[in-house]
Order: structure tokens, then sequence, then C-alpha cells
């Protein structure tokens, strides 16, 4: 049986098909942001950017951008009908205070028991890149990652138990893969959908 | 006749009319608060004010180290920065070099953390526990504490001594506007600093700011200068 691995527009895809109306979900930096090209425009899913924009819209036309609005990947972006500000404390109060129905990031590793390493490749690393990480990774009712299966040299991604440092523990609720969609369960990960499909 | 002196209304007004006189004061060795995200809400005229007054040994407060050719590498690349608390920097950065070299202190704060550090510096509060990095390598060798079942970590306010802002709209008291997603760090870091100077794109007569759209009240800024678009 042949088939290909999702590439990231695929992968997103399969994420976005999965967030139900109504709910307010952050999108992390770089990979993640793409999930919201693929909820269709009428279905009501109000996107969180830790930067204080609560009712993230697309992109803006070419020639309509405005220089004060972007998300967090400093990208420019619109603001939806209905949208808001706040500043940054309110903005990772939001994240904290367990007012995101989903926070979906990007990963290196997630482990069977829920953990998951997104900001280090090594403890002695000197230069890191935590961002806002932590605090969505805690503070969301579910935490969804996007990320391949294994790394470029054939490595898994999908762990028994984390080899780089953790981001949080215990957190992660269902991994989507350029193979599968897999669910953390108390018994380890369980497929839940698979290629081919 | 003179008006007997006592009577003498004296206004209110936070404007200066000059970048030297926006920068007055500011110590060496001071902790500079610095609003924006990316490159939006980052008041540059006063980094550069900063720079031209000479101030240094500095710790500076931002969310990151900025990109090569970004606003705060200005202040960085004259070393007079000293010690950077951030949410990340960029290996490929000014910043990341020089803490590569041993040239520059980072400490890496998470982003709410970071925040809420500042929010609780302004608010009065002492020090807080949050889940944030308490499971991690941030927590090592620190106080955490199990609240409702949840490891935590003691965080403590982040003041400062200046804070740098971006506003929208000012008016001679002070209450600042934001536009769009340029609010970001702004009003938390003007409400944790000891001295706060904003650059405003736009000036408002006193009373023409709608009330209910002034998000940072006068009462937390100490200077304003403006700076047109």
């Amino acid at each position: 049986m042949e088939f290909s691995p999702l590439d990231r527009k695929g992968m997103a895809a399969w994420c976005a098909r999965d967030i139900p109306e109504g709910w307010l979900v952050n999108l992390g930096i770089g990979f993640p942001t793409l999930v919201a090209d693929f909820v269709p425009a009428d279905r009501e899913v109000i996107f969180h950017a830790e930067n204080g924009v609560i009712g993230v819209g697309p992109a803006p036309e070419p020639d309509a951008v405005n220089p004060f609005l972007i998300n967090a990947s400093t990208t420019h972006v619109t603001l939806r009908t209905g949208g808001s500000y706040v500043h940054h404390a309110d903005s990772f109060a939001i994240a904290r205070g367990g007012h995101l129905d989903l926070c979906v990031l990007g990963a290196f590793e997630v482990a069977e028991n829920g953990d998951v390493a997104n900001w280090a490749r090594s403890a002695d690393e000197p230069v890191k890149q935590v961002g806002g990480a932590m605090d969505l990774a805690i503070g969301a009712q579910r935490l969804w990652v996007v990320m391949e299966h294994t790394t470029r040299e054939g490595e898994p991604r999908i762990r028994q138990r984390c080899t780089y440092p953790l981001t949080a523990k215990g957190v992660v609720k269902r991994v989507y893969t350029n193979l599968a969609v897999l669910d953390v369960t108390p018994c380890g990960f369980v497929v839940r959908d698979i290629l081919p499909e | 006749m003179a008006e007997p002196r006592a009577t003498l209304a004296r206004m209110i007004d936070k404007f200066v009319h000059s970048m030297a006189d926006a920068m007055a004061g500011i110590a060496d060795g001071s902790t500079i608060l610095l609003g924006g995200f990316g490159d939006v809400g980052i008041p540059t005229a006063l980094l550069d004010g900063l720079i031209e007054q000479g101030a240094s040994d500095l710790t500076t407060v931002a969310v990151a180290g900025g990109r090569d050719g970004s606003a705060i590498e200005r202040l960085l690349s004259p070393g007079r920065v000293r010690r950077l608390i951030c949410s990340f920097v960029r290996p490929a950065s000014l910043a990341g070099r020089l803490l590569q070299r041993g040239e520059l202190e980072v400490e890496i704060v998470p982003q709410g953390t970071m925040a809420e550090r500042m929010r609780a510096a302004g608010a009065g509060i002492t020090g807080f526990y949050t889940p944030t990095g308490a499971d991690t390598l941030l927590a090592e060798g620190r106080e955490t504490r199990e609240i409702g079942g949840r490891l935590c970590l003691l965080e403590y306010p982040l003041p400062g001594d200046v804070a740098l802002i971006e506003a929208w709209c000012a008016d001679r008291w002070g209450n600042l506007t934001y536009c769009d997603s340029t609010r970001n760090f702004n009003p938390v870091m003007a409400m944790a600093a000891k001295l706060t100077i904003a650059m405003t794109r736009h000036v408002a007569a006193l009373g023409e700011l709608p009330p209910e759209t002034v998000v940072t009240p006068g009462i937390f800024v100490n200077r304003v200068l403006h700076v047109p678009l």
C-alpha cells in the first residue's frame, strides 16, 4: 500500500477539521499558524494571539496592510468583526487562566505521558527561546501539537519519554503528525486516525 | 495688579518639548522597560534618545533580544546593556552573538511570567506562584510549592527605573490610547516603572479623548514627547 506523508498544509488541515465552532484558540508561532487557513470562514472560531489580539482574522490584501496589527509570529493580520485588543498581562491571563479552549503548538518531541519539549535541544544550549510556550502549554484547556512524526534523520519525535528539556509536563492531549493523529490517554498513545485515510 | 501668587493656576502638563528633556536624569545602571512586540509598539525614537543621552550599564527588559537590524540592537550594539531580561534570544542576532561571547548577561523569562512580574510590580504584589515553567529547567534551584495539586514556581515582581513606551494619542495629563496591537507590553510597563516616558504619535486637548478609550491613565505617565508619524 503506497501513500505520501502529509505536507505541513495537509497536517494543518487535518487539525483544523477538528476545531469546532465557538472555541477560543491560540495558535503557536510558525507552523501552527497555518491551521487558521483551513478553518472555514463561516465557522466562528476565535483566534487569540499572545501579543494581545482576540479575533485574529486572515492575512490582509497586499494593498490593505495595517502596519500596527500583527500576530505572535509578527506577521501582518486582520481583525475579525467582533475582535478586540488587550495588553500583554491580560493576554497571558487568558492563556494561564484556562480561558483558551485549545492551544496548538509545534514541538520537537511529545511523550506518551503528555510531556512536551519545544524550546531547547539541550540543557547546555546557551541561546534559549522560550517565548510564550510555557504559559500557553500549562494554561490551555487542551494542548494539541502539530509536528512531523520523525526528525529529518528519521529519529522518532513520538517518545516514551522526552529527551529534550521539557516545556511542560503531562499537558498534551493530541498530536497531529504527517502520518497519524494520536491521542494521549492514561494508557499511552492511541491512534485516532492514520494514513492512508 | 499682579495676581496673588497662591492663586496662580499650575496646570498639569506632562509634555516635554525636546528629546533631551525626555531623557533627562536617566542614570547609569538603570533598569529600562522597553515596550513593543515585533516591530509594533516599539518606542524607537526614545531608544535613539537614550543612546544619545549616554546612560550605560543598563538592564533592559523586552520581549526578545531582537533580530539583526531591529530597534533594540541600537542599544545593544554600543555596549550600553549589561543585562537583558527577555523571553527569547535568536542565536542569529546581535544579542545571541553577544551572549555566546560572554558580553551580555541574559535572563530568560517565559513571556506571560514576564508580563505578570511587571504587572505585580505596578500593583504592589510582592510575589506570586505560577505553574508556568515549574516543571522545567527554569525552576532549577528556585522555590517551588504544590498548590491545588499543581507544582508552582515562586516569581518576584519586575519593576523598572524607567519605562519607554509608545502611544497613539496623548493629552497633557499623560492619558494614553494605543493603536491596534501596539498596546502589547506598553500599559503594563507604564505601571511598573518609577519614571514612565511615552512617545505619542498624536496629541489631543485635555477632555478630547473619550474617557472610556483611555487605556493608560495619565497617573502612570511622567513625561510625554510628541513624535509625529
